[in-house]
């Protein structure tokens, strides 16, 4: 069935079958963040946001996708950017498969939370797996990132 | 120093991080065609029949390959340098099937859904055999896994197919028996290390195609294009002269893209039909049907004096290599490899074992390769130990351990070159705060914390096998390009091997382009695995750099006029020293690329191989939280120091050893790969195989206790592997001395934990 989506500001008019998810219909549209790490919904590296809140892009069917604002990290991408910058310059990237999908949720939180405590930031970013950095990294890059209050790291 | 020892950013870190198309998957042409397997539902079967024709005859279906279309030619999917340890004991498919999942058929589409639909019309029948599940029973199982003729080692790893065993070891110097009779104080612990599953976030995946000249080129996320190259020109019967192999940017690989695990396949339907073709695993095959880490079991006999000398040393293992020994023999081996010298007050020392066939997926190359298992085994047992001899166990291993310029029964007279491991205790024992919280402290609610330690040592490449060549060449515009083979996963090896050139010419990194990885472009690496990269090609960059900076000041010299001697290189211009007259590198450049004085394009060349393979060394600290009513396990805090020899990016090694500790706490406390009992992998998506999400971890500290290798790179040795070795024993420890049970199979999970604690 046709759809019509506005993709990052962008009237987009796709086909797309019943049963398709907005991970593939993106991807398959050329969106190369909208990355796939598993099939139970577990990793995040899929996360986008429909309606400016952040969601699996695997389990979003792309027919409900319907008339949505859909955003994706080329979508954001100066504020990814900034961030991105902060997270290269902690070497917290690893491979940087899970990167746009933790970014998108990261942003997502910065709308979402005010003065977050790092508790509050690892809840939040839960579902997001990696299996590279072990996760350290990418809290210093947060903390440093939102200017929260952080103890030196041990070096 | 300027460069080597600052925390570059790495040089593709913008592009990764925001999701550019540089992976595998963003660069497979549109209209390849999609390539699926299908795979056998029994653990241990052969193909009486096969039958295809309903499903060729769908439209879109572009081919089907069964047992009968392939070469029959066996050839080992592990990725080691030629001639390989691993038996070569596989044909791209077969008419006997090994485990749940061995593939039956190679169906290519011109879509995913057609080639699923074409896949659920091919009829099998099987014969179904009895499967062997149990490694512990694997010997002498009335079923032999491996029983065809042609079956081929390239030289003798102890294989009896017959027995099902893949290999069979022994290392002993002294007498172990005698010796551990005269000792004072003897423990015995058996140690079960479960499979574990990589779980890199990038799943595995290939494409390929025919290029203008008619070549087969594959693109994959793989650590081994050049082993890739050679194992498609075996399996496929083609000269590997029209083979090319090229990686990408790759989403992690942690051992498990040493393997071969896909690209056969698509590589196969490319040859034949001429069109491109791809091949995209999901996660279920991630974690099914590609490889794991060895399981093992390891009994160890340690015998100490009354002074608490370490005098004998007894490793006994068996390992489970499942349907095919990819990294069989290699990975057993460095169980003792890196076991028997840590500590070197021994007379005596053994290791010895077996490697099995069973009918589950294949096991292979995972971080740490052996090291890992043995480490968990050794450091169980030296804290035992040290609770029988009545001994603090940081001071045992003070007392035990190998120190810089010592050798070990086992290290023929070469001497240790550089470790900082006895420094590497003592400070974590300071920033675990062991004075104060060893052994443990009761913290109210029912909970207990309690404080584990161990230490390890890895190896830096692999000693007079591993060899990686590395050119450099200066451009016509005064930059450089470094053309390396070794294969950047994520790691930032191509960032740290720049550093390295432009440490050299004392240029900056944004003068040097990289180009990696390329089997029709790149000088011979193996690749990246065994720790080998900062070590060996390290090596072999800043040898042909320094090989290009002589070539440019002799180039210099001789245009201005004077001898080599008379000039000065400061990275930018060449000065004589008397007169002060200069010349740039960029009109160096121009010069001899225009052919100035019939001169060449200046190109620094270097291969380097190392005899021996420094241990980097790690000293880990666990604090956890038990609750006693429940077992359930917490990790409050993890310190690691580590001596990886000179730093050469802080932060790039910083991530490796977070990384690395957090994959060893999953194996520690909630990885396993497990099979029902008909031999199926249960644990095949993320709901049931846990790995570490950022809530499990607690804190984690990473520290450095530089050393000085002799031998490395700007006194490098390596950080990629050792980094998982310590948490399981350290975090076994701790729960022991929380509450009284030293668990020896892992995962050591609440039931297991609780369960112990009934048992008390
Ligand atoms: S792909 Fe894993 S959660 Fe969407
Ligand atoms: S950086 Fe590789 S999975 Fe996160």
């Amino acid at each position: 069935m046709q759809i019509e989506i506005i993709l990052n500001g962008k009237k987009v008019a796709m086909n797309v079958k019943n049963d398709e998810y907005l991970a593939d219909t993106l991807r398959a549209h050329g969106v190369s963040s909208v990355r796939k790490g598993c099939d139970t919904t577990c990793c995040g590296l899929c996360t986008i946001w429909i309606e400016e809140k952040p969601v699996l892009s695997c389990a979003a069917l792309s027919i409900r996708a319907n008339g949505k604002s859909i955003t994706t990290m080329e979508g954001l991408y100066n504020e990814a950017e900034e961030f991105a910058q902060v997270l290269v310059a902690e070497g917290s990237e690893q491979c940087g498969f899970c990167s746009p999908g933790f970014i998108m949720t990261v942003l997502a939180m910065k709308r979402e939370l005010n003065n977050p405590t790092e508790e509050d930031i690892v809840h939040y970013l839960t579902g997001n797996l990696c299996r590279c950095t072990g996760y350290m990294g990418q809290l210093r890059a947060i903390k440093k990132y939102l200017g929260v209050m952080q103890h030196e790291p041990c070096r | 120093m300027s460069l080597v020892g600052k925390s570059i950013p790495k040089i593709d870190g913008m592009a990764i991080a925001t999701g550019k198309p540089v992976y595998t998957e963003d660069m497979a042409p549109p209209n390849a065609l999609v390539v699926k397997l299908l795979r056998s539902p029994h653990a241990f079967a052969r193909i009486k029949s096969i039958d295809t024709s309903k499903a060729e005859s769908i439209e879109n279906v572009e081919c089907i390959f069964t047992h009968k279309d392939v070469p029959k030619c066996r050839f080992t999917l592990a990725g080691q340098s030629y001639p390989e340890p691993s038996p070569y004991d596989r044909l791209i498919l077969d008419e006997i099937v090994r485990y749940a999942g061995d593939e039956v058929a190679i169906i290519a589409a011109a879509d995913e859904e057609t080639a699923e639909k074409a896949m659920k019309l091919i009829k099998v029948d099987y014969e179904v055999f009895e499967p062997v599940l149990d490694f512990e029973k694997a010997i002498d199982h009335p079923s032999i896994i491996h029983q065809e003729t042609d079956l081929h080692c390239n030289f003798d790893i102890g294989m009896q197919q017959e027995r099902n065993i893949v290999s069979c070891q022994k290392v002993e110097v002294g007498n172990v028996e005698e010796e551990l009779k005269k000792c004072h104080t003897v423990v015995e612990e058996t140690c079960y290390i479960q499979a574990q599953a990589h779980a890199m976030m990038e799943t595995y995946r290939a494409f390929s195609y025919l290029d203008h000249t008619g070549r087969l080129v594959v693109v994959s996320s793989t650590q081994i294009p050049f082993h890739v190259r050679r194992q498609l020109s075996r399996a496929l019967n083609i000269p590997a002269s029209k083979i090319r192999v090229i990686k990408p940017r790759i989403g992690g690989g942690f051992g498990g893209k040493q393997t071969g695990a896909v690209e056969i396949f698509t590589a196969l339907v490319t040859q034949t039909t001429g069109k491109p073709a791809k091949i995209i695993y999901d996660r279920k095959e991630t974690f099914s049907v590609t490889n794991s880490r060895h399981a093992m079991r390891l009994k160890v006999r340690l015998g100490a004096d009354k002074e608490g000398y370490i005098r004998a040393m007894d490793i006994q293992g068996l390992s489970d290599t499942g349907a095919y020994g990819e990294h069989a023999s290699t990975t057993f081996m460095v169980v003792g490899q890196k076991t028997l010298p840590l500590y070197n007050k021994t007379r005596a020392v053994r290791f010895m074992g077996n490697v099995v066939y069973t009918n589950k997926m294949p096991a292979g190359a995972f971080r740490g390769y052996g090291a890992t298992q043995g480490t968990f085994a050794l450091e169980t047992a030296v804290n035992k130990l040290a609770e029988r001899l009545n001994m603090d166990p940081t001071e045992v291993r003070l007392k035990n351990l190998i120190k810089e310029g010592e050798t070990s029964l086992v290290s023929g007279g070469i001497k240790l070159g550089s470790s900082t491991l006895h420094k590497c205790i003592a400070r974590g024992r300071e920033l675990i705060g062991w004075n104060d919280k060893y052994p443990r402290r009761e913290v109210g609610d029912n909970k207990v914390r309690a404080l584990g330690m161990a230490v390890t040592m890895q190896g830096s490449g692999i000693a007079n096998i591993d060899t990686a060549s590395a050119e450099i060449r200066l451009n016509d515009d005064g930059n450089f390009t470094l053309l390396i083979g070794s294969t950047d996963m994520g790691t930032g090896s191509d960032t740290i091997l720049s550093q390295m050139a432009a440490e050299v010419l004392e240029t900056s990194v944004e003068k040097i382009i990289v180009h990696a990885a390329d089997t029709d472009i790149s000088p011979y690496d193996p690749g990246s695995y065994a720790s080998s990269t900062t070590y060996v090609t390290g090596m072999a960059v800043v040898k042909a750099a320094e090989d290009l900076k002589k070539q440019i000041i002799e180039s210099g010299a001789r245009i201005l006029e004077v001898s080599a001697d008379e000039v000065e290189l400061d990275g930018q211009k060449i000065t004589t020293i008397n007169e002060g007259k200069t010349i740039s590198i960029e009109k160096i450049a121009e010069l001899q690329v225009l052919g100035f004085g019939g001169n060449r394009q200046l190109v620094g060349n270097a291969t380097h191989g190392s005899s021996i393979s420094p241990p980097p060394f790690i000293a880990g600290f666990a604090e956890v939280e038990v609750d006693k009513e429940t077992g359930k396990v917490k990790l409050i805090d993890y310190v690691a120091v580590v001596d990886c020899g000179t730093v050469i990016n802080p932060n790039l090694a910083t991530i490796q050893a977070e990384g690395g500790l957090v994959q060893g706490i999953g194996l520690a406390m909630y990885e396993d790969v497990r099979y029902d009992k008909v031999g199926r992998m249960t644990t095949n998506s993320f709901m049931q195989y846990k790995i570490p999400t950022r809530k499990d971890i607690g804190n984690i500290r990473v520290t450095f206790e530089e050393s000085f290798e002799p031998s490395g790179p700007f006194g490098a040795k390596s950080i990629g592997e050792v980094v998982i070795n310590t948490p399981a024993p350290a975090i076994i420890e701790a729960v022991y001395n929380a509450v009284g049970v030293r668990l020896t199979d892992l995962p050591i999970t609440p039931e297991k934990v609780f369960l112990a604690m009934q048992q008390i």
